[in-house]
């Protein structure tokens, strides 16, 4: 009988959570256009991809081996061979000015340098006040430029004379094994179901607990025999459930919308993210014990949502962070859920490969909702 | 019938920071009373209820409610008592019958019992058309008495009120006090708290609060007998030239000015009122009205604890 009655209550909470969320706009907008609106933005707003850079050609060579060159960038799709020009300064104002974002100077003798087999030197610039395609940009020159060495030092050796040592290195390569055109969808899409269930269930289960407070509703339920474990239960369950249902909107649309490959097992990424969802409902409880308005909650989770977005891989890599940034995004759930979820959908990951990010998740989890719960009571103070 | 009290404060203390919000406070209350705590805003009302219905824990001092310390046996109360507070504190998203059928369940009153409870509260709260209403879309009575059909809903023996007719027009004010009639008679013990002196007359016993403590308990009779005399509002334009006209005639007790009206306390309002219209109009000071007036708590306060003859500005 007391369990059953323990059943009742805490069904009832989910079942009112439920009326609440059919009933208001607000959460039903966070619920359905957040996802859809993050997942254009990062899909293709927030690109460094690079096509098309217009690209000023000053080619002071002129020979059959200037013009391969120039042709192994048009051929790449990262640059158009938008101007031919006769000097330095036409580079510099055409960059200057916009029309180009990156010119290339071959000089004079490259092809008789290169005929002797000496180092054969192009400059390249680059427009850096849009450091991200800039990035990219840089390294696609590089990596052309690297081929395209490559391929005329193959050539040679075909033609015998070369030694093979000689041959340059193709790191660049590594970048791109999982995602060979670079589309930063691939690597987006997946990562944003682990920001999505984040926000979602931080905010919303945040939201929802001080709703009560602000409305004075909380009074009304601490004087019931609810117990704490049954309220916070009733809570959470509607609004994990909520976040598996993005989750799978987030996969369809990335699938069908974006065509990214879905590699690994759909059933182990929804139980691993199980297992995340421990931190962010967690930080959603316990930003509901401080926040005494649902503006303070938002504001709040917002502020817990942002070092996710940023220094957990999730827009840079960490590799590139100063090391105390890169302690800091140690304790964050959503790196070791990144590398789970990329490795599950782009990779194909099973679970024997991921165990160390799936165990750092479930202590840092239980930590996290330990210590909501031990925090959370139902009293007035 | 048991005869453990209903009710039990003992030394009970509520700080806030270095505010005492409830200050040493003892009080028995024996099952089936009616209790009113009356008092102006900031005197503590609200804190004493949360603190004697276990929703708040004290800070030093403790009570009983049912026998069961509010301590360590809070779960125990919570079955047995109902609890409405002073905000509308159902879910206004959720129609009347949503609301009531959500908290059935969270009390665990189930079957036949559950809709025969839920018919008769609608019925007692005149809600039974608005079963499919939102609760936000309801009137100020209606959401009140939706409230207290919602602590009602496990039949609970003791039922805690904080100013349940505050912001309420005085025909549902009537109302709701009809009902907890009702409730009286069943043998319900109720603690209701209210600003309104009024209210007090419809309960077996009042106790006063002020500052964290109650200055009086008595009778509601017993506590009359110390507001001095009757009171006269008059509304006159010319407050400040009124006021020492007024305080200089015979049998006026206190004069207290409110915006532009003058609260005098007078040992007989029906023969001090001709009089007093007279000198102020014998002072050439117009006056639009004097009527007799209802001493409110914030009045009744002011001159049983602020002392007799202070006058307030």
């Amino acid at each position: 009988m007391p369990l059953l009655n323990a059943l009742v209550r805490t069904l009832a909470i989910m079942r009112k959570e439920f009326i609440h969320v059919r009933r208001d706009p607000r959460t039903l907008t966070i619920v359905i256009i957040l996802p859809i609106f993050q997942l254009i933005m990062f899909g293709y707003a927030v690109t460094s991809d690079v096509k098309d850079l217009p690209l000023a050609v000053f080619d002071q060579d002129r020979t059959a081996a200037s013009r391969a060159l120039i042709a192994a960038y048009r051929h790449s799709g990262y640059f158009d061979i938008a101007y031919y020009v006769t000097s330095h300064d036409e580079i510099a104002y055409l960059i200057d000015s916009g029309r180009a974002r990156a010119g290339l100077t071959i000089p004079p003798g490259y092809s008789e340098r290169l005929a002797r087999r000496e180092r054969a030197e192009v400059s390249f610039i680059i427009d850096g006040s849009d450091p991200t395609t800039a990035n990219t940009a840089l390294s696609a020159a590089t990596a052309i430029g690297q081929a395209h060495g490559a391929d005329l030092l193959q050539e040679a050796i075909r033609r015998g004379g070369v030694l093979p040592g000689l041959l340059p290195g193709v790191e660049v390569r590594t970048r791109v094994w999982y995602n060979p055109n670079m589309q930063s969808a691939y690597y987006m899409v997946p990562a944003l179901i682990g920001l999505i269930l984040q926000t979602l269930t931080a905010l919303l289960t945040a939201v929802a607990i001080v709703r009560e407070r602000e409305q004075g509703t909380l009074e009304s339920l601490i004087v019931t025999p609810i117990r704490s474990i049954e309220l916070i239960l009733g809570k959470i369950v509607p609004y994990v459930v909520l976040a598996f249902m993005d989750t799978i909107l987030i996969l369809i649309v990335g699938t069908y919308w974006f065509h990214v490959p879905i590699n690994g097992s759909v059933a182990l990424l929804l139980a691993l993210a199980v297992l995340f969802l421990m931190s962010s409902l967690g930080i959603g409880l316990l930003v509901s014990s401080a926040a005494r308005t649902q503006q303070e909650a938002m504001m709040m989770a917002f502020f817990t949502i942002l070092p996710s977005v940023f220094l957990s891989g999730f827009m840079f890599p960490i590799a590139a962070m100063p090391i105390a940034l890169q302690w800091f995004s140690k304790v964050i759930p959503l790196t070791y859920f990144l590398v789970i979820d990329r490795g599950i959908v782009l990779k194909g990951n099973g679970i024997a490969i991921l165990m160390p990010q799936v165990i750092t998740l479930a202590v840092l989890g239980t930590i996290i909702l330990s210590l909501a719960v031990l925090r959370f009571r139902k009293r007035l103070e | 019938m048991d005869e453990t009290p209903a009710i039990e404060a003992l030394e009970l203390t509520r700080r806030f920071g270095r505010i005492t919000a409830v200050d040493r406070l003892n009080l028995t209350i024996a099952r089936g009373e009616i209790f009113g705590l009356i008092g102006p805003d900031g005197a503590g009302k609200t804190t004493a209820i949360r603190l004697l219905a276990a929703v708040m824990p004290a800070t030093a001092g403790r009570a009983r409610v049912l026998g069961f310390d509010t301590g360590r046996q809070a779960e125990r109360i919570r079955r047995a008592i109902g609890y409405m507070p002073q905000r509308f504190s159902l879910y206004g998203d959720l129609t009347v019958a949503e609301n009531l059928h959500f908290f059935a369940d969270l009390y665990g009153v189930r079957g036949p019992t559950r809709r025969r409870r839920i018919e008769e509260l609608l019925a007692f709260a005149r809600l039974e058309e608005f079963t499919g209403r939102r609760a936000a879309a309801l009137s100020g009575g209606m959401q009140k008495k939706l409230a207290l059909a919602g602590a009602l809903i496990h039949n609970p023996q003791v039922i805690f009120l904080d100013e349940p007719t505050t912001g309420v027009d005085p025909i549902s004010r009537r109302e709701f006090w009809d009902i907890l009639s009702n409730l009286h008679v069943q043998g319900v013990t109720i603690f209701v708290s209210t600003p309104y002196m009024d209210e007090a007359e419809r309960c077996g016993r009042v106790g006063l609060m002020y500052e964290g403590r109650i200055a009086h308990c008595d009778t509601p009779d017993g506590l009359r007998r110390l507001v001095p005399g009757e009171l006269l509002a008059i509304w006159t334009p010319q407050v400040m030239r009124a006021r020492p006209i007024v305080a200089a005639q015979p049998d006026v007790l206190e004069v207290q000015v409110y915006g532009d009206l003058l609260h005098v306390f007078v040992k007989d309002a029906a023969a001090a009122a001709p009089l007093l219209a007279q000198a102020l109009a014998g002072a050439g000071v117009p006056v639009v009205e004097i009527r007799r007036a209802q001493p409110r708590v914030e009045e009744a306060f002011i001159s049983l604890i602020a002392g007799r003859g202070r006058k307030t500005e």
